[in-house]
């Protein structure tokens, strides 16, 4: 299946990424309207040093371990894609603790979150890999 | 001193209503003009390092900025205009030479746009090029004045090493140096794809780009930066650079803060010495100098690749190119007064040398009248800007064109003409890894193999309506064009006649 | 309004040719019925004929064919040929009044012989010093226009429709093994008889239909090899450019066809290599004489005839054969009205030359 890839090598520490997971995320039409003013929570993080920079986000393991540590059953796995079900999630943390790359993180509302790939909102190519203005993070097929 | 304050050219408006102060626009700018005010959670911006490249533009999420010119002027005076006042200062102030990048700003005539193109009605059909073939592969070279037959009859190909182009279009001269890294690998992908050549300028050729040698013309310059047998053997073409458009009759400076790393490796010169380019080859002070160089050259490569020589368009041109076809050159490329540089004294880039079109038409029709037009090939560049300027060339009589500002936009140049201050916000005319990271080849390959593409499908398409099927059929074709408010002595050189005749 | 050579005239036209392989004198009169089929392919502002063979008590000299705008071109012009060449006999062309041929000019023919001191003076051949002389009549001599160059050969045209030209020049009087005709309609022609088809270049004739795209891509290359194309006309330049490739580069009218109409680069490249390096040779080393846009052309020369369409067929042409005959037209119907009853009849592809010669060889 396609998936969220990134490379370090062309990522330019914009940040952008993070806005538009954000906005995309946020159920508005508009960027201002969704974004001004506020502290924002995307599900994809730029880590940087130095020169160097890159962004994370789920993997979406193949054997993921948020999913396995999960005590209500809120993660789950479809179809390679890793979600979160906020309605069952009781705010164990859990998982952001088993996730080894930091991917998992709190929501604004207790329940976690985490990169469904953008298909619970607007849909198609994840928001992220759409506004990466360097090609640096790719939503692609890769033989594992 | 005060006075040589100069109120920056350009504001930075940014609507606060959109601004989300995401930063980005503090991130990418390398003249460092954006700065957040955490106190106040708000943007700021310094418009006096401002260079107008669009990065912030471009990349702002929400369209919170643009770039106006400043309305802040001079006293209205059309002889001392703001610009010649402004220069004055910094002249009185510094003692310099000006230093501009990027082609002729100024207001010359643009003969393209007083070219207008032919179509078939009635008398002869156009063609469709999505129904028939339509053809513009190019063979580039000297071609000899008689064939050969062996014993059998049997004809032998008697033709000497040409270059074939899939497309009319080849990328000019830039070294690495003064372009970076991944713009090197993007020119050099992109060629190779699109079955032209790009072209290594005086920089010599960095050893990851060997494998492009099949589609990479090496330059012999002045400077001799980069120049040993290996380098001369790994190119289609050899080309030897007498002069550029932007600054013709002197050299170049690549100054040693760029001479870093791999660029001062693949020039063979030391880490921070200056890259200094001779005004003229000092082994050609004459045309019989130049025969020996080509053929120098043409012994050291075995007489396997075709040898370019490249002149700046200057008065007598026609004349210098007449010679050249003498000289044992296979290809001549002439640059017009508005191709580019990476950095050139803004006086000689402003009014030094002649338009291309007019240099182009002088030229094509000597090198005929002299009976040698066959000898060798003609390629010309600076200010090809579109598929149209193309068509012009070659009807006006140019076998093929090359560009390098139009390529560097498709990669990301927004022509601010900072070339020089090395801080290239699009990671093209940069050495700084943070910024040459901006450009991503598979991103500039692809732009550029997308642009010459779009404008091969235009070539066709006006071919096609002139019922030409083939590109050599348009070359030096002059009636397919007429002219459109030119007077009688442009139309004389030009060679063509006036829209309604 | 500017005369024909003064400004580039495209014009439409029929074109017709009979050849006979065993060399049989054909009377003029069959290609005149032939080309008169056609007669709404033309509009009345130029028509002509070449026959091959038709000069046999002075095959061994040039013929040369003019037109004079008054007797002191007629003066200047003798003047210069009696100064090249040994004028064996001279004549007014025979012709006869038709009421739609008028203005005619005065027109004479010379068969001649270039002179050994003017040989030996300019170390040229023959055939090259004949071409030069007449290029320098008509670039130099005002007034005067050598239409027709070859040897055992002759061109007759006129502004007019071909059928009355053909009795203008009393063409019935005359047979040959092969004949060429023309009718010309040009959209907008002030009408010159120079202007008219076909137009000759010492034994080599072309009758042409078509506006070639590629003209003055063509013209500005052949005008290097010292050809100046006077008339702005299409026929001129594919003239020159036979000339040029067959007599200069030595090039087989086969090769010549794979210069002028040569196929595309896809179809050189599926084809066998030692073909396709022919091809690409022939496409590379002449690229500028290729010809774009619509043509059919018919050649004339010395002991046969060619006719070749452009790549593409853009234009009309037809080939058909009846016992040792050989006829080519724009249209069947110029065929039929010869030769009703046919061995065979087809139509060549685009870029396929047809080419036919004498079984004896050269006349």
């Amino acid at each position: 299946m396609k998936k969220i890839y990134v490379n370090e090598k062309w990522c330019l520490g914009c940040h952008l990424c993070e806005y538009y997971c954000a906005f995309a995320n946020s159920g508005e039409s508009d960027m201002v309207k969704a974004l001004k003013g506020i502290e924002i929570h995307p599900r994809i993080r730029i880590e940087e040093r130095g020169n160097v920079s890159f962004a994370v986000s789920c993997r979406h393991c193949d054997e993921p371990l948020c999913v396995k540590s999960c005590i209500s059953g809120a993660l789950t796995e479809e179809n390679g894609v890793i979600s979160i079900d906020p309605e069952k999630c009781v705010g164990c943390y859990t998982c952001i603790m088993a996730c080894p790359y930091g991917a998992v993180m709190p929501s604004e509302n207790g329940a976690i979150q985490k990169c469904e790939l953008c298909t619970k909102n607007a849909g198609g190519l994840p928001a992220c890999v759409k506004g990466c203005p360097n090609k640096a993070i790719v939503f692609e097929e890769r033989a594992v | 001193m005060p006075i040589d304050f100069l109120y920056p050219e350009y504001e930075v408006v940014r609507n606060a209503d959109r601004c989300i102060a995401c930063r980005v626009c503090e991130r990418q700018c390398a003249n460092e003009v954006h700065f957040y005010d955490p106190e106040n959670k708000r943007m700021m911006s310094d418009e006096s390092k401002c260079v107008n490249c669009h990065r912030c533009v471009s990349l702002c999420p929400t369209r919170a900025l643009k770039i106006v010119k400043t309305d802040h002027t001079f006293k209205e005076n059309a002889s001392w205009s703001g610009t010649n006042i402004a220069e004055i200062y910094r002249q009185a102030g510094s003692g310099g030479v000006l230093l501009s990048s990027m082609g002729n700003p100024k207001q010359y005539p643009i003969y393209w746009d007083h070219i207008l193109i032919n179509a078939s009605q009635v008398t002869n059909p156009s063609i469709d090029p999505l129904r028939e073939p339509m053809e513009t592969k190019v063979f580039l070279g000297a071609k000899p004045s008689k064939i050969q037959r062996d014993d059998a009859g049997r004809l032998v190909n008697n033709l000497p090493p040409g270059l074939e182009l899939q497309v009319p279009v080849m990328f000019s001269a830039m070294s690495y140096g003064s372009i970076s890294y991944n713009a090197h690998e993007s020119l050099a992908r992109a060629a190779t794809a699109l079955g032209t050549f790009y072209n290594t300028g005086e920089g010599g050729l960095h050893e990851d780009f060997y494998q492009y040698g099949p589609h990479t013309i090496v330059q012999v310059a002045s400077g001799r930066f980069g120049v040993h047998k290996a380098y001369l053997e790994a190119g289609a073409a050899i080309e030897i650079k007498m002069g550029q458009g932007a600054k013709p009759g002197i050299g170049g400076h690549l100054p040693g803060a760029k001479i870093v790393g791999d660029i001062s490796k693949t020039r063979m010169i030391p880490e921070g010495s200056d890259a200094i380019s001779p005004a003229p080859h000092h082994d050609i002070y004459s045309i019989e100098d130049l025969r020996q160089l080509v053929f120098s050259l043409k012994e050291a490569t075995e007489y396997k690749k075709p040898v370019i020589v490249k002149i700046a368009a200057v008065h007598n041109v026609a004349a210098i190119a007449s010679g050249i076809a003498r000289s044992g050159a296979d290809i001549i490329a002439i640059d017009g007064f508005r191709g580019g540089t990476g950095a050139a004294p803004t006086r000689i880039r402003d009014n030094v040398g002649i338009p291309i079109e007019l240099a182009l038409a002088s030229v094509d029709e000597r090198l005929r009248q002299e009976g040698i037009r066959n000898h060798v090939s003609l390629v010309i560049g600076g200010s090809i800007r579109n598929s149209a300027d193309i068509v012009k060339a070659i009807a006006l009589g140019a076998d093929a064109v090359y560009i390098a500002t139009s390529a560097l936009l498709a990669l990301g140049c927004h022509l601010c003409r900072n070339c020089h201050s090395g801080k290239c916000n699009w990671g093209i005319a940069t050495q700084r890894p943070e910024l040459v990271r901006r450009l991503n080849p598979d991103v500039g390959c692809q732009r550029l193999i997308n642009l010459v593409t779009a404008w091969n499908h235009e070539i066709k398409e006006m071919m096609g309506g002139m019922g030409i099927n083939s590109i050599e059929a348009l070359r030096g074709n002059r009636l397919m064009l007429r002219g459109v408010g030119l007077n009688e002595k442009e139309l004389e050189i030009l060679g063509i006649k006036h829209a309604g005749e | 309004m500017l005369l024909e050579g003064e400004a580039r005239i495209p014009s439409g036209c029929a074109i017709s040719g009979i050849f006979s392989k065993t060399g049989e004198a054909i009377p003029g009169d069959v290609i005149v019925r032939s080309i008169a089929t056609m007669h709404d392919r033309s509009n009345g502002l130029g028509g002509g004929f070449a026959g091959y063979g038709i000069y046999p008590q002075y095959k061994d000299f040039y013929a040369l064919h003019v037109f004079y705008d008054d007797k002191t071109a007629k003066g200047t012009c003798e003047a210069f040929i009696e100064e090249h060449f040994d004028i064996i006999n001279l004549s007014k062309i025979p012709t006869r009044k038709v009421a739609s041929i008028v203005n005619e000019p005065l027109i004479w023919r010379y068969f001649v012989r270039p002179l050994h001191t003017k040989l030996e003076e300019t170390q040229l051949e023959e055939s090259e010093f004949t071409s030069r002389c007449v290029t320098r009549i008509n670039s130099d001599i005002t007034g005067a226009y050598v239409f027709s160059s070859g040897k055992n050969m002759g061109v007759f045209k006129a502004v007019g429709y071909p059928e009355d030209v053909g009795r203008f020049y009393r063409l019935e009087e005359y047979a040959g093994y092969c004949w060429t005709a023309h009718g010309r309609y040009p959209t907008n022609t002030p009408g010159w008889w120079g202007g008219a088809h076909p137009f000759a270049t010492l034994d080599v004739s072309v009758v042409h239909n078509g506006e070639i795209s590629s003209y003055d891509a063509n013209r500005r290359f052949i005008e290097m090899y010292g050809y100046k194309c006077n008339l702005l006309t299409d026929t001129e330049v594919i003239t020159y450019i036979i000339d040029f490739l067959v007599r200069k580069q030595g090039l087989s009218l086969t090769e010549t066809a794979d210069v002028i109409a040569a196929p595309f680069w896809s179809d050189i490249e599926a084809m066998e290599p030692e073909e396709r390096e022919r091809m690409t040779y022939l496409r590379n080393m002449f690229s500028s004489l290729l010809i774009t846009g619509p043509f059919s052309i018919l050649i004339g020369f010395d002991g046969g005839m060619m006719a070749l369409n452009d790549r593409l067929k853009l234009r009309s042409m037809v080939v058909g054969e009846k016992g040792d005959r050989v006829y080519m037209a724009s249209e069947e119907c110029a065929i039929r009205i010869v030769e009703p009853e046919l061995d065979a009849v087809w139509s060549p592809k685009g870029g396929e030359a047809v080419i036919v010669t004498l079984d004896g060889g050269a006349a």
